[in-house]
């Protein structure tokens, strides 16, 4: 099981409070876990990474087990306290604008 | 009426619902008739841009949003029931083929990249049919209630594309009008690259800018680059349209082959949004703004001028708009008329407030005043 937090307004646009628990088949990894969670939560396509692309979105970043991972390789795994579900993979918007 | 052109007015109504896009969330707001009294709900989409909310003439109770984010993108939301409740639907917007460039500030090539979408215009005949205008310039439709969309590539693949250039605001196609005497006719302006026509349902465009004067442009035939601010229509006299451009009021009596200056007694002929009287095709509204560079009212005054006369003779309509230290700015989605007898005219402002006319202009009433900056209004008349 893989916990993921959202930033508010993906957690209001997917409908979801608090954390979000995925099953993810295979590595884990930002891929399969991104990709887990759009397939549950159609809305999130494109709001996370872009649709073209499949970049992430320029003020987005991901965190765990206090470390920024938004630099890391797509097909990185994950942390292991991630993948185990001890520690919740974070997408956090960037703290700027109004 | 007489001349078998159609009477748009309804004698049985009972309601308007005004759509309002902000900054930070949409609002709907319903009054009776008599437009005295009005119930708002909102904010919708809290905290997300809301660049436009419009709903079908087909089918009311359906609605569609464009709902943006400069961390998330671009979201479009739908709602069956007037906008009590939404639903996510899609929001896939890619080019058709490869994109190509667009030219950017500095005149160098700049490869067409999607940013928002900024109008929806939805089909006048079908609930489930909804055009797009998006930044960068594209026109995009969709024929399944907004699940998916398709770019109409032949108004970007004409061959002045390559040379469209953004305005302040974005390389936007921020006006779309369907013809409703020819389902094969479409308007769209962009700007800053002009006004479009096509009269085969979208398949091939041309522009339509002759007689367009535009500082900074020193070929007076230029097929592009002229920074158009909206375009209106009377529905039923579709080859008669109305211009406010950067600077300048326009008028075109076949259907933008050529337009004519209006401009006439305005206090100044910039601004951003044009309307017309929905009862009397030649009446129509535009708010002046003082110049390019102060995007606000000449004295501090908020005042929307009407003229009757299709242009050229304007009167200041200002009972009930402060008419002093107001420095907000109208934006060009943010106008709307319904349909009632007498016509209701509607606006909001980059200061939030939402002003409402039941007598076609002659006074106004705040129906609102402390929202976020107002980015688009509509008015449906309900039956």
């Amino acid at each position: 099981m893989i916990r993921v937090v959202l930033p508010a307004h993906l957690r209001t646009l997917a409908r979801v409070n608090g954390e979000v628990r995925l099953e993810v088949n295979g590595p884990v990894t930002r891929r399969s876990v991104l990709d887990a969670l759009e397939a549950r939560y159609p809305m999130l396509r494109g709001t996370i990474r872009d649709y073209v692309t499949q970049e992430r979105r320029a003020f987005l970043r991901f965190f765990a087990c206090e470390q920024d991972l938004s630099h890391e390789l797509v097909d990185t795994p994950l942390p292991d306290p991630v993948a185990t579900g001890a520690e919740p993979f974070l997408i956090v918007g960037a703290m700027a604008g109004g | 009426m007489g001349d078998g052109r159609k009477d748009w007015r309804k004698s049985i109504m009972s309601g308007i619902r005004l759509l309002v896009g902000t900054r930070k969330g949409g609002f709907v707001m319903t009054a009776d008739a008599t437009r005295k009294k009005w119930d708002i709900s909102g904010p919708h989409f809290a905290g997300w841009e809301i660049y436009h909310i419009k709903g079908s003439p087909a089918d009311p109770d359906r609605l569609y949003a464009s709902q943006s984010s400069g961390w998330f993108g671009q979201v479009i939301q739908r709602s069956n029931d007037g906008g009590k409740t939404w639903d996510t639907v899609g929001n896939k917007f890619v080019y058709d083929g490869v994109p190509g460039t667009h030219q950017w500030y500095d005149g160098t090539p700049h490869p067409w990249e999607f940013k928002r979408v900024w109008h929806l215009e939805p089909s006048l005949t079908d609930p489930d049919t909804v055009y797009a205008g998006v930044e960068d310039a594209a026109l995009f439709r969709s024929t399944d209630r907004g699940t998916t969309w398709e770019e109409l590539p032949g108004l970007r693949g004409h061959g002045s594309g390559p040379h469209w250039a953004p305005g302040a605001g974005g390389m936007c196609l921020h006006t779309i009008l369907l013809d409703p005497g020819n389902p094969q006719r479409i308007f769209v302006a962009i700007s800053a690259a002009g006004a479009f026509r096509t009269d085969d349902g979208g398949k091939t465009w041309r522009p339509i800018n002759q007689g367009l004067k535009s500082e900074g442009i020193p070929d007076p035939n230029a097929e592009v680059g002229h920074c158009v601010h909206r375009i209106a229509m009377h529905p039923s006299r579709p080859g008669v349209l109305f211009m406010q451009k950067h600077w300048d009021v326009m008028r075109s009596n076949d259907a933008g082959d050529r337009w004519e200056e209006v401009s006439g007694n305005l206090p100044t002929d910039f601004g951003f949004p044009i309307d017309v009287h929905r009862h009397e095709p030649e009446t129509i509204y535009v708010v002046p703004i003082t110049s390019d560079s102060l995007h606000f009212p000449p004295e501090g005054k908020l005042r929307v001028y009407r003229s009757r006369t299709g242009g050229c003779e304007w009167e200041p309509l200002t009972q009930g708009l402060p008419q002093r230290d107001c420095y907000v700015n109208v934006l060009r989605d943010a106008m709307s008329v319904d349909s009632l007898d007498p016509c209701g005219i509607y606006f909001g402002t980059t200061g939030g407030q939402v002003y409402a006319s039941a007598d076609a202009g002659d006074s106004w009433a705040p129906v609102v005043r402390d929202l976020p900056p107002v980015l688009s209004i509509e008015a449906q008349t309900l039956a």
